[in-house]
């Protein structure tokens, strides 16, 4: 340990102060230089599609709950291939085969959510069966 | 882990899979029925799946029977396999296949889809199984939450009743927040000790004990008691039990419970976790005494059961306040055979409950219960056993289970502590006797014939009434075989042969 348990953190502080003067600077840069020529739709908040003023009770689909929490489901599980192959030479044939079994895992689910209907936006949600 | 040459001693071993079987036996047909459900015909899919269910924990049954002959560490020593963990293994994969065994007839009547529930249940017991053999507390933690969110879901399943939906969503809220609250104590502990293995941290609560360590066993008190429903963390539970359908009210009341009643005997235990004493003796009175008096004033039989599960845990955590001396042993053992007796009278209960309830489960009133000695004898004289036992009066395994829990006090001179659980056992006795007072001198109030008994729940309802009388009979082998795991559990060194264990980090 460093006599000084601040002092480990030291660089992290410098990289904390470069970002503020970074970011500021590119801001005041941009505010002083910048070349404006505003629309509305330049003005308006940043938003992924939607038109971002307006009431929130809106209703919408449950759908997009399901595909939402289908898609982080899945997203998490591919998420854990990336470490698996930084490592991968290391834990030789059996990291393989052991991703196998995990991969097999996921298909099981997804073989379920695809038979289960969770999948198709015309069909009721509930597909074949239903819950 | 190593790089290079030493790479391969990292890897697990075929024997760690052997020590990891129940679990894997019970996850791979839990794939199997969800892969069936939505395959198999609609109308004859219920009794397929459940059957596939029941060989499930019947084959992961074997399969514990061959893990307790490999007894040690598993898998980077996140996993210990001695006669503890084989013991809450037989315990919660036992409840789940009676519970699946009595859910049979229930999923017709109520008219609920069968495919994700028995599914469920399967996956349910890996966290259940995994719990009781996980000896690091980031893998309790997964755990833990493998088994509540399977239980989550499962309290919902009555789906065409609001009531069921509430249930879900106040357990699944108020557990969440609660498994938070585990979470924090682990991450304190880990700042107070450096590890999160519980042999590690007892190794450096041996020689020094930061008060951090004190903060941090209140958290993961505060998240485990809230999972055996004691006091003051019980709201939630007549609520949800009120609700959930009644064979995973069953289940609910006995499997995780006892898991989660295997992680607190590590921790506590096992891992020395500090300043257990008052944490135990208040909630411990205070389960008692809420669950007791407020389930005085149920008219609902489930609320009755849940307010008696409240007290139960209250009964069994007094076995928690022993002392970390020579007499740990008995109050292990003794909270341990209670968890048997316990599974087995209330999964026997909710057995008869589920069976009764009817077509969206409108007949759980007390009243309901009146004149049945007369209606189906056999029924009403194996609730009669199931309540005796739960009172705890003598030749049934609950008279014993209070009985060791209480000598186990006493030797440690916990003296108020067991007059409060005496008198609240009187009090107890109360509630449970109206109900057999209800049923043997009251007039029905409908004269409509019962259904017969399905055999799924006859065979239940056999097999636990016959292990309430046997253990109220013969409670000797379960309570050597428990004196002897406590024993392991406390002095480790003494036991398996081939620990692997790693040094202390600092």
């Amino acid at each position: 340990m460093p006599d000084n348990y601040f002092a480990r953190y030291l660089p992290l502080l410098i990289h904390f102060l470069l970002a503020c003067v970074v970011a500021s600077a590119l801001v005041v840069l941009s505010q002083i230089i910048g070349y404006r020529k505003p629309t509305r739709a330049k003005l308006s908040p940043y938003e992924c599609g939607m038109i971002p003023v307006g009431d929130a009770r809106q209703r919408f689909s449950v759908k997009f709950y399901l595909v939402a929490m289908l898609f982080i489901l899945f997203d998490v599980e591919a998420v854990f291939l990336y470490p698996w192959a930084v490592v991968l030479r290391r834990l030789k044939m059996f990291g393989f085969w052991e991703m196998l079994v995990y991969i097999g895992i996921v298909l099981v689910g997804f073989f379920y959510i695809w038979k289960k209907g969770a999948l198709d936006w015309n069909e009721p949600a509930a597909g074949r069966g239903g819950m | 882990m190593n790089p290079g040459g030493e790479s391969m001693q990292t890897l697990p071993l075929g024997v760690d899979y052997i020590r990891f079987l129940p679990e894997i036996v019970l996850s791979i047909f839990g794939m199997i029925v969800m892969v069936l459900d939505p395959l198999v015909d609609e109308q004859r899919s219920q009794k397929h799946l459940g059957m596939v269910a029941l060989l499930g924990t019947l084959t992961a049954l074997a399969a514990t029977l061959l893990m307790s002959q490999y007894p040690g560490s598993a898998f980077w020593n996140m996993i210990q396999v001695d006669s503890f963990s084989v013991f809450f293994h037989f315990l919660v994969i036992a409840v789940a296949a009676l519970v699946i065994l009595s859910s049979y007839e229930y999923m017709t009547v109520q008219r609920i889809r069968a495919g994700e529930y028995y599914g469920l249940i399967l996956f349910g017991a890996v966290g259940m199984a995994l719990m009781s053999s996980a000896v690091e507390l980031v893998l309790i933690f997964i755990a833990l939450e493998i088994s509540s969110i399977s239980t989550y879901i499962l309290a919902g399943f009555r789906r065409r009743e609001a009531i069921s939906s509430e249930s879900s969503i106040k357990y699944f809220l108020l557990g969440s927040f609660a498994t938070a609250f585990f979470l924090y104590g682990v991450a304190l502990m880990f700042g107070a000790t450096g590890s999160t293995s519980i042999w590690q941290i007892s190794q450096v609560l041996h020689s020094r004990v930061p008060l951090l360590a004190y903060v941090a066993t209140a958290f993961m008190f505060v998240g485990l008691g809230f999972k055996v429903a004691s006091a003051p963390f019980h709201v939630w539970t007549p609520d949800v039990y009120e609700g959930a359908p009644a064979p995973i009210v069953g289940l609910m009341s006995t499997g995780p419970k006892a898991a989660v009643f295997a992680v607190l005997l590590r921790i506590f235990f096992q891992a020395n976790a500090p300043g257990r004493f008052w944490l135990i003796w208040v909630s411990a009175a205070l389960s008692m005494t809420l669950g007791n008096v407020a389930a005085l004033v149920q008219t609902n039989i489930k609320r009755l059961l849940a307010y008696s599960s409240i007290a139960h845990a209250g009964y069994l955590l007094i076995a928690f306040a022993v002392p970390q001396t020579a007499i740990a042993d008995t109050g292990i053992s003794s909270a341990m055979f209670y968890t048997v007796a316990y599974a087995a009278m209330n999964v026997g209960a909710f057995a008869v409950v589920s069976h009764l309830a009817g077509a969206g489960e409108h007949r759980v009133e007390l009243e309901d219960y009146a004149g049945l000695g007369r209606r189906s004898p056999l029924l009403a004289a194996t609730l009669t056993i199931f309540l005796l036992s739960l009172i705890g009066i003598p030749m049934t395994g609950g008279f014993f289970a209070k009985f060791y829990v209480f000598s186990a006090a006493l030797k440690a001179n916990l003296v108020v502590l067991t007059i409060i659980g005496v008198i609240n056992s009187a009090i107890g006795a109360y509630y449970y006797l109206r109900v057999i007072v209800l049923m043997y001198m009251r007039e029905p109030r409908e004269e409509t014939a019962l259904p017969r008994v399905p055999i799924g729940v006859g065979i239940t309802l056999a097999i636990t009434a016959i292990t309430t009388i046997c253990l109220g009979l013969f409670p000797g082998r379960v309570v050597n075989y428990s004196l002897r795991s406590a024993h392991e559990l406390v002095h480790p060194e003494m036991s398996a042969t081939d620990i692997r264990r790693p040094s202390v980090i600092r």
